[in-house]
């Protein structure tokens, strides 16, 4: 159970996925521009990285590792991602029409997002059991969610400086990206000491 | 073969040098880009990794682009990309241990690089075998250069030194927040800047002042998708 809390705080907090390890830049700087479009996108990679997590587990174990296929597991999980949210697509369409509609055209975007697949590797690579996959992904998402909301107020401020002309548009808001990050790093240590 | 036909084939090799510079005009590849070059080396080594990877996918998409059926392109390119990434993967851990653990998920995570992905679908479905690997090549120097250029910035101010030789590291005490996520961030907000001022005073107008569709994104094979949403935006705008 503490081991479960330690991973879900470090990766909403401490390991943020955008702001410390750099995984689905390109949603965060791209999908930040509106609180709306923030909360849906990050809906639905919650969501995909919870399932992605719980469906690449017995993947790993029960048949890549069975039969000593474990580097195969990039192509593998990735076409598996890929499934996944396409079915996901289809499930919610015919069954939760509302939730679809929010988070549809979200959907397809996230197969190819780095963090997804980062998150299944890492699952990996750290050893987790299937428990701790899953809420590793939820955390994971969650620190996605934080760190694009958080980003989207800061560029509602943004719009309105006086920015120097070399600077506007995508260089500016990576500056400010790097200062959201750099406050984040006030977690620093913060999992570990926790229980102490 | 290439210096036979001068102009058609070598500027798709040089493209990718500084016109179409993936990282710093096309805007793909930012992750990477900003998470590995903590050192010059490590630059260097995602560089090259991701330019084989780019070669070959470029080659083996252009040779397969009349089988492939447009409606399941996508993922049979990931496929494509994605047994590269394997190979390259075992042969780093084989011959480069070292670099492995220094790259560590980045490695495979060359799969969803937008580069590769992106040239896979605006170059190398449309042209020859010959041009798509020149083109390959290209866009793979362009990233490395861009990510060596980062890292040594990062390692000179972060730790003092340049491919782990000692330059300032006694003189100067090392600024570490440059090894750090924001320094990545800051660097390459920077050097987009600069790229950004050079292109000004070239042509007038700056590289990559807005942002269009995904991320600036603008190769990305998710383009379309991305237009839904910006679309979706500015329907609500109204």
């Amino acid at each position: 159970m503490k081991q479960i809390f330690v991973i879900l705080v470090s990766a909403i907090l401490v390991d943020n996925f955008v702001l410390s390890k750099f995984l689905g830049c390109c949603p965060f700087l791209g999908v930040s521009k509106k609180m709306d479009s923030a909360l849906g996108m990050s809906g639905a990679v919650i969501f995909v990285m919870a399932l992605a997590s719980a469906a690449t587990w017995p993947i790993q174990h029960y048949l890549l590792e069975e039969m000593n296929l474990e580097y195969m597991n990039t192509l593998v999980f990735i076409l598996v991602i890929a499934a996944l949210v396409q079915l996901v697509e289809i499930i919610l369409k015919r069954y939760i029409p509302s939730l679809h509609k929010a988070l549809g055209i979200y959907l397809p975007l996230i197969t190819t997002n780095c963090a997804v697949l980062g998150v299944t590797m890492l699952n990996v690579d750290n050893k987790y059991g299937f428990w701790e996959s899953v809420v590793n992904g939820i955390g994971a998402g969650v620190g996605f969610m934080l760190a694009l909301v958080l980003f989207a107020g800061v560029r509602r401020k943004l719009e309105s400086c006086d920015v120097p002309k070399a600077f506007r548009g995508l260089p500016i808001t990576l500056v400010a990206a790097s200062l959201v990050s750099l406050s984040f790093m006030g977690f620093a240590g913060l999992a570990e000491n926790m229980f102490k | 073969m290439a210096e036979q036909k001068k102009g058609g084939h070598l500027k798709n090799l040089t493209n990718g040098l500084l016109k179409e510079n993936p990282v710093l005009r096309l805007v793909l590849g930012t992750c990477p880009t900003m998470a590995v070059t903590t050192m010059a080396a490590n630059g260097l080594g995602m560089g090259i990794a991701a330019t084989v990877v780019l070669i070959g996918s470029n080659l083996v998409i252009s040779l397969l682009r009349n089988f492939i059926p447009k409606q399941v392109r996508i993922p049979a390119y990931i496929t494509v990309i994605a047994g590269f990434v394997t190979m390259v993967q075992l042969i780093v851990k084989a011959f480069a241990p070292d670099l492995d653990k220094a790259l560590g998920i980045f490695l495979p995570l060359i799969v969803v690089n937008c580069i590769i992905l992106g040239r896979a679908e605006m170059f190398a479905s449309k042209h020859g075998p010959l041009d798509s690997v020149l083109d390959g090549l290209g866009m793979g120097v362009g990233f490395t250069v861009v990510l060596v250029i980062m890292g040594s910035i990062r390692e000179i101010i972060g730790s003092g030194t340049w491919f782990g030789i000692a330059l300032t590291a006694d003189l100067i005490t090392p600024m570490g927040i440059m090894k750090l996520a924001p320094g990545g961030f800051f660097l390459f907000g920077c050097l987009m800047a600069l790229a950004n001022v050079i292109t000004t005073r070239k042509t007038g107008k700056p590289a990559v002042g807005k942002m269009d569709g995904c991320a600036g994104c603008a190769g990305c094979a998710n383009k379309e998708i991305c237009g839904e949403v910006e679309k979706k935006e500015e329907g609500e705008n109204r």
